[in-house]
């Protein structure tokens, strides 16, 4: 196992996990406890608006509800919480019964987001979500933070690398997965005018920036271009976009190019995108942090077979099994999902 | 336009000649559930009949004297909730929600066929009348608990009923739903056990014990009454019992019910949780629903 930390992650991953569950590293939440921990710079968790977002949208739209199980400030949906108490609900550690609360909620006309680990909303949950959020069409929010293997050292309990692929299969449910912040943004305001459940697959709230300002043009199932090759299209979404944003442009230093999509909507792939990767650049990299078996990946090869378009095509992700123990920076370096792996892995599926 | 609202007055106080009468409107309904659920039966092939014979008492109750609703307007938003957890028992619920007018008696007919309204377990999409979807037992108090939050932050003052069944007690996510009703004291979400002895494989306490439901209740936080679930007086006594106040305790409603109370043949009997009555056996049977509630076999020596 390579012992590196290079690309775009934060190298402080102990101390990263650590705070997890503080969830206040800027110093400006009343959440904050006393006695700081030192050494936590200012604003180092800057994707975890939702919390904020929601409550500048819920100063505007009373019908916004947010429920928590014992995690306000890992979710940082304490900042909802500070502004609309009588609307924030921490129902304690008991998931299940927060979805279905949030479905009673939002059958008479509000609007819940719920909050909890990724591996607990979509795994723990997924009964929940398929018979009381998206059979009955209850447009409620799931935000499913600190997705894939970003609670690191957490271990497989705290993982959820199987989390698309259950929520992918579950009909009326719209499965999204989040680059950074100003997505995140961009998705909860679209998601106000859906009229079913939504579940949107969050990192660990320090995911590199990808999208400098919140994309006006959002649209769920249009998937987003953000480099343009000729030779290669990697097809990745959440917080494997950066990584291959950063691998593209080692690529093409090389004079190797390297299309780049994010393809944030895992419920309904956008097949336009795929066919012209596929007839543009000729060679699919499909990455992402979840397994193998059953995600994205999955799904775009799906997409492409029954369509009959040939390509060369490769899935990255965590193989079929449990992941090593370790820190979140030397997990997605053993793995090949920091941007030095997924660069070398592209270059030897160009070159094989 | 005003809405129409089914039991807006008050329960008659007992003694009446008021309530006497509303008793026997509710007995007429309660046969009209287990016949229909009998005939409906007959259509699908197979059904839950004692599970619903327990819950026909407390159904004709719920639905012609303690729920505020109107069939013209389903969707109103200040009405009272109404979630059948144990929606199994639907095949029961269904005639009722048609004979009150959320839609014509004539849709029964074609229960459980392909593309029907109605299955084995409700569907709110489907079914007019129907609050929330179920089947998935364990689910609907906390559903019930959304709804009940929800009015909280709405201003309404409507009160959620939520109809569990005793074997459905052993789903974890109930004693979730339980523990934050009580945190949240939310006096307008009533729970009722349809106490009917028996789950699937055998007597609860023999199987998987739920008792002493009231202190395990009162321990988390709730109000607990206990009653004949199949006397219509003392259903009645027990709504009237509630305390309506929004920020009291979560309240219960232990209904201490017979599995397929009504019918001999199937009363406390395992073997009839999922069956199909046909030819003569179909015929004493609505004969002797018709002929109303009498003693338990088990009370009068088999």
């Amino acid at each position: 196992m390579t012992e590196t930390t290079q690309g775009a992650r934060p190298s402080s991953d102990s101390q990263e996990i650590s705070e997890v569950f503080r969830g206040s590293a800027d110093g400006s939440t009343k959440l904050k406890p006393k006695g700081t921990v030192k050494g936590i710079e200012a604003a180092s968790i800057p994707a975890f608006v939702a919390g904020e977002e929601l409550a500048d949208l819920g100063d505007h739209d009373q019908r916004i509800v947010v429920l928590t199980a014992d995690l306000a400030g890992a979710s940082r949906t304490a900042d909802f919480q500070a502004r609309h108490p009588a609307r924030f609900f921490n129902l304690g550690i008991a998931e299940q019964n927060m979805m279905s609360v949030a479905a009673g909620l939002a059958s008479t006309g509000l609007r819940p987001y719920v909050s909890t680990f990724a591996a607990y909303a979509g795994l723990l949950c997924c009964e929940q979500i398929r018979t009381d959020l998206a059979y009955p069409g209850m447009p409620v929010g799931i935000l499913a933070h600190h997705s894939g293997m970003s609670l690191g050292y957490y271990g497989t309990s705290h993982h959820s690398l199987e989390d698309l692929s259950v929520t992918r299969a579950i009909a009326g449910l719209t499965v999204v997965s989040v680059a950074d912040a100003n997505q995140l943004r961009a998705i909860l305001r679209a998601s106000l005018s859906l009229t079913g459940p939504i579940y949107i697959r969050l990192g660990r709230g320090r995911d590199p920036e990808v999208y400098p300002e919140v994309p006006a043009d959002f649209a769920f199932g249009r998937a987003i271009r953000l480099a343009e090759g000729s030779d290669l299209t990697l097809i990745t979404h959440g917080a494997e976009v950066r990584p291959c944003l950063d691998a593209a442009e080692a690529l093409g230093r090389d004079g190797i190019g390297v299309r780049v999509v994010d393809m944030h909507t895992i419920s309904d792939i956008d097949a336009t995108e795929v066919f012209a990767a596929a007839k543009e650049t000729g060679a699919i990299l499909t990455v992402e942090e979840h397994n193998i078996t059953g995600g994205m990946g999955s799904a775009v090869a799906e997409t492409l077979l029954e369509a009959g378009v040939m390509t060369r095509f490769l899935r990255a992700g965590v193989p079929d099994e449990h992941v090593l123990l370790g820190p979140p920076a030397g997990l997605y370096a053993h793995y090949e999902l920091d941007a030095a792996g997924v660069e070398a892995r592209a270059r030897r599926f160009l070159s094989a | 336009m005003a809405t129409a609202v089914c039991n807006a007055a008050p329960i008659p106080a007992r003694g009446t000649a008021e309530r006497a009468q509303l008793v026997d409107l509710l007995r007429v309904k309660a046969k009209l559930s287990r016949r229909e659920t009998v005939r409906l039966t007959r259509i699908a092939g197979a059904g839950h009949y004692t599970s619903t014979f327990s819950a026909a008492e407390l159904f004709a109750a719920i639905y012609y004297a303690r729920l505020r609703y109107s069939p013209s307007d389903p969707d109103w938003l200040d009405r009272d909730r109404f979630i059948l957890s144990k929606g199994h028992a639907a095949i029961g619920l269904y005639p009722l929600l048609a004979d009150v007018g959320f839609f014509d008696p004539i849709e029964l007919d074609d229960y459980t066929r392909l593309g029907s309204m109605f299955g084995d377990h409700p569907d709110m999409r489907k079914i007019p009348g129907i609050d929330f979807s179920s089947g998935s037992l364990g689910h609907g108090l906390s559903i019930g608990l959304g709804m009940a939050l929800a009015a909280r932050i709405s201003g309404r003052a409507y009160r959620t009923y939520c109809m569990l069944g005793d074997g459905e007690l052993g789903e974890g996510q109930v004693w979730e739903a339980v523990m934050a009703a009580g945190q949240f004291r939310v006096g307008r979400l009533i729970a009722i056990i349809d106490r009917n002895q028996l789950s699937i494989d055998g007597p609860t306490e023999e199987l998987m014990g739920v008792e002493p439901i009231e202190d395990k209740f009162e321990a988390f936080r709730w109000r607990v009454n206990r009653i004949d679930g199949h006397d219509l007086d003392a259903i009645l006594d027990a709504f009237t019992d509630l305390d309506d106040n929004a920020d009291a305790l979560p309240q219960l409603i232990v209904a201490d019910t017979v599995k397929g109370r009504g019918v001999r043949r199937m009363e406390l009997d395992k073997n009839w949780h999922v069956g199909n009555l046909v030819g003569e056996d179909y015929d004493d049977v609505m004969a002797e629903i018709d002929g109303g509630l009498q003693p338990l076999l088990a009370e009068v020596g088999k």
